[in-house]
């Protein structure tokens, strides 16, 4: 497998603001990485550096072994449709997708077409009077259709309804079946999209936290619910990321697998326990007071995972 | 539909048994392409993959090169056998279980079963 994406120890600082700080990762070319984090975790900021809109302060960045920023040979390749993009004044639909080949080697057209239909996106409106929705809708066809070898979908789903986001999820899926290629998609509609990663990267206050392949999910957190007492019996000596207490009643996400002895004494003692889906990871994680960085060391709270990566 | 108690590709294998072994997809006949799996599902088109070859690997299906993936004869009467081994640990103890909490004897449990099975004949 090759890399199609390498990130290394890239910190991003906006005059005192440290966005991004040193943060690793990689996706392997063909593959879904579902990138996740809180807002303001640095999702946006990483994805711009990606697609060479923006350059790290320090570290680097390789898009198909090359750095991207300013480079037409590795930008051509790289399909980015920022969260608000802005259109000139007057355009409407057909202009944005008359122009859109030109900056898309493989864009495929007949996609697109199916996508304007099913999204009903509106013809003769200027885009500049779109709904969120409806701009959400024109950035999908142009991320889709663009067949780019690196498709990075930033919250694509803003405003979008049930039918639309199901609609892209399908053509998503069977457009990337035909023609593989490498995505990073960030959204925080966490259990409509979980199927359909490769790998997992949680992000939070400028740092990965998670970096694992799919399958090992259910291996890195847990839940523990039950009255407060017995939950607190069986999380002594274990990381907690997140806990809740109402009344006498706890619920606890704790970092680790399960094993049969802790199951065991849970069920004795009328605890429920479960491995913690995406979503309860990626709400843990975010939640976590466990990881925060003492200063501007400690990326070992990082909990990174490489399974079949390779 | 989908949980985190086992990977994804096992509860898709699990699934597509499940439908063979009711007779949903006959033997010798094709199933879904793992596109179109992956499309319902939507999952991953990787994870498909990796679910349907779990059941190549046990004989269920086996691959029509250039058509498709097949049911292969004999894979219902296998299911079968496997899940008999499974019906004790999934069913029959869960129920006694149950059955402890709730203070039914065994005179009360056979009895229940009985009634129920002349309901349905």
């Amino acid at each position: 497998m090759t890399t199609a994406i390498d990130i290394q120890s890239v910190t991003r600082r906006f005059g005192r603001t440290t966005a991004l700080s040193g943060m690793s990762f990689s996706a392997e070319a063909g593959s879904i990485l579902g990138l996740f984090g809180r807002n303001g975790a640095g999702k946006t900021t990483i994805m711009s550096i990606i697609a060479g809109q923006d350059r790290p302060t320090s570290g680097r960045v390789e898009v198909l072994g090359r750095e991207p920023f300013e480079n037409e040979s590795v930008l051509s390749q790289i399909s980015y449709v920022r969260d608000n993009q802005r259109y000139p004044d007057d355009y409407k639909l057909h202009h944005v997708l008359r122009i859109a080949p030109d900056f898309a080697p493989n864009w495929n057209a007949d996609v697109a077409a199916e996508l304007v239909e099913g999204f009903r996106i509106p013809q003769k409106t200027k885009i500049k009077k779109f709904s969120r929705g409806q701009l959400s809708s024109v950035a999908i066809v142009l991320g889709i259709a663009a067949r780019a070898s690196v498709t990075l979908l930033d919250e694509p789903y803003l405003g979008l309804d049930i039918t639309a986001r199901a609609l892209f999820h399908d053509v998503l899926i069977r457009d990337y079946a035909a023609h593989p290629r490498t995505i990073v998609l960030s959204t925080h509609l966490i259990e409509e999209a979980e199927r359909l990663f490769d790998r997992i990267v949680i992000v939070d206050r400028g740092r990965v936290v998670v970096d694992s392949d799919r399958d090992e999910v259910p291996n890195l957190a847990f839940t523990l619910s039950g009255t407060a007492d017995a939950v607190g019996r069986l999380v002594r000596e274990r990381t907690v990321l997140r806990s809740n207490t109402i009344g006498g009643l706890r619920s606890v996400t704790v970092r680790g697998a399960t094993d049969e002895a802790l199951a065991a004494e849970a069920r004795a003692s009328g605890v429920q326990i479960a491995p913690a889906s995406l979503q309860e990871l990626v709400a843990a994680f975010g939640e976590s007071e466990a990881l925060a960085p003492a200063s501007d060391s400690a990326p070992e709270a990082a909990l990174t995972q490489n399974g079949a990566h390779s | 539909m989908f949980t985190e108690d086992s990977p994804l590709f096992q509860q898709l294998a699990d699934k597509i048994a499940d439908d063979i072994a009711a007779g949903t997809y006959p033997e010798e006949t094709a199933v879904p392409s793992a596109t179109d799996f992956a499309v319902f599902f939507h999952m991953n088109p990787a994870t498909v993959s990796k679910g349907v070859n779990l059941l190549v690997d046990l004989g269920v299906l086996y691959k029509k090169r250039g058509i498709g993936m097949f049911v292969a004869h004999g894979a219902r009467q296998k299911l079968h056998r496997s899940r008999l081994n499974d019906f004790r640990a999934k069913y029959v103890e869960p129920l006694l279980a149950e059955a402890h909490v709730l203070g039914i004897d065994d005179e009360a449990l056979h009895t229940m079963i009985f009634e129920k099975e002349k309901d349905q004949a």
